[in-house]
């Protein structure tokens, strides 16, 4: 199952422009670096950041993901494509979320309305954005797509055989999400 | 400080109340803000009102904010405007690309109401 959807491609880099810069262009293979690219401190960096300045709050990595039985909940998908495919998937309970967009706003919600949905899609596109700019071969040659949002109850995400997943829980002020880095494809 | 007129282009809603309210914080008062949901509605907005500054999402459906970038000069919408970039795409080839284009600041997502001060003040103020 492939799950980025990422349009264009325009940052791939096209066999000319690398034969132009000869040496000094990045790696066209992610194969050599993939410790670096797999590294789960990166993920946690990456949360921190984005919480941190976007909502003024702390993250603390769980050893438990969030439960994700009968009630609603929330997951976004933001795919990339280019040296890496995959996606990056934020997924918590819809009070959760809630609350994530009630801090990135201002305002108040009391059920998933497309401004909550619109925030979590925003907060999942700058985790990816983050998470992908901590590898320079990454952030120059690795395209996001536009977030995709779905909600409801019990269902569950399946990658076949992906390359390497990262899969975090966290928590800030007693509210618990996860974020999961998938790559089902290295260049 | 006279009025300010800003386009902010982004299609998330709330990215676009986050960047009004960044540049509330940074001084911008009054501000006069139009919104855009993608460049393509952003160059509706150029033909049909006057702005002072333009800050701009790169991701986009319809259309990214690279070719909004180059539709705007190309059709010599806003002449003189300061353009900035505020984006999650990080990397120096799109910063590159984003001046290339026409582009005179850079923001990164996530960024703080501090961050938007330092880049976007000395345009608005040199303009």
């Amino acid at each position: 199952m492939l799950l980025n959807g990422v349009r264009g491609g325009s940052f791939a880099r096209s066999p000319r422009s690398s034969e132009r810069e000869g040496k000094r262009t990045m790696p066209m293979s992610l194969r050599e670096s993939v410790q670096t690219v797999s590294d789960p401190r990166s993920l946690d960096a990456s949360v921190e950041e984005v919480f941190q300045l976007m909502l003024g709050v702390g993250c603390a990595r769980e050893n438990a993901h969030p439960a994700t039985g009968q009630s609603e909940s929330v997951t976004a998908v933001v795919g990339f494509g280019g040296l890496l495919s995959g996606a990056c998937v934020f997924r918590s309970q819809s009070d959760v979320a809630m609350k994530i967009a009630a801090r990135m706003t201002g305002m108040e919600f009391d059920l998933v309305d497309d401004t909550v949905k619109d925030a979590i899609g925003e907060i999942c596109n700058m985790l990816a954005g983050a998470w992908k700019g901590k590898v320079p071969e990454l952030a120059a040659h690795c395209g996001l797509s536009v977030p995709a949002v779905i909600t409801g109850c019990n269902y569950s995400l399946r990658v076949q055989a992906p390359e390497f997943q990262l899969s975090h829980a966290y928590s800030f002020e007693g509210a618990h999400f996860s974020v999961t880095i998938v790559c089902d494809g290295l260049q | 400080m006279s009025e300010i007129r800003a386009l902010i282009v982004d299609d998330s809603s709330v990215m676009r109340k986050i960047v009004e309210r960044a540049l509330r914080q940074a001084g911008l008062d009054p501000l006069v803000v139009h919104e855009a949901g993608s460049g393509i509605e952003g160059l509706d907005v150029l033909k049909a009102s006057q702005v002072d500054l333009i800050l701009s999402d790169i991701n986009m459906p319809s259309m990214d904010g690279l070719e909004f970038l180059r539709q705007i000069r190309a059709q010599d919408l806003a002449p003189g405007v300061p353009v900035v970039m505020i984006t999650t795409e990080s990397s120096e080839e799109h910063v590159k690309q984003a001046i290339q284009a026409g582009a005179r600041g850079y923001i990164r997502k996530p960024f703080t109401a501090e961050q938007v001060k330092e880049r976007v003040l000395p345009l608005v103020r040199a303009a």
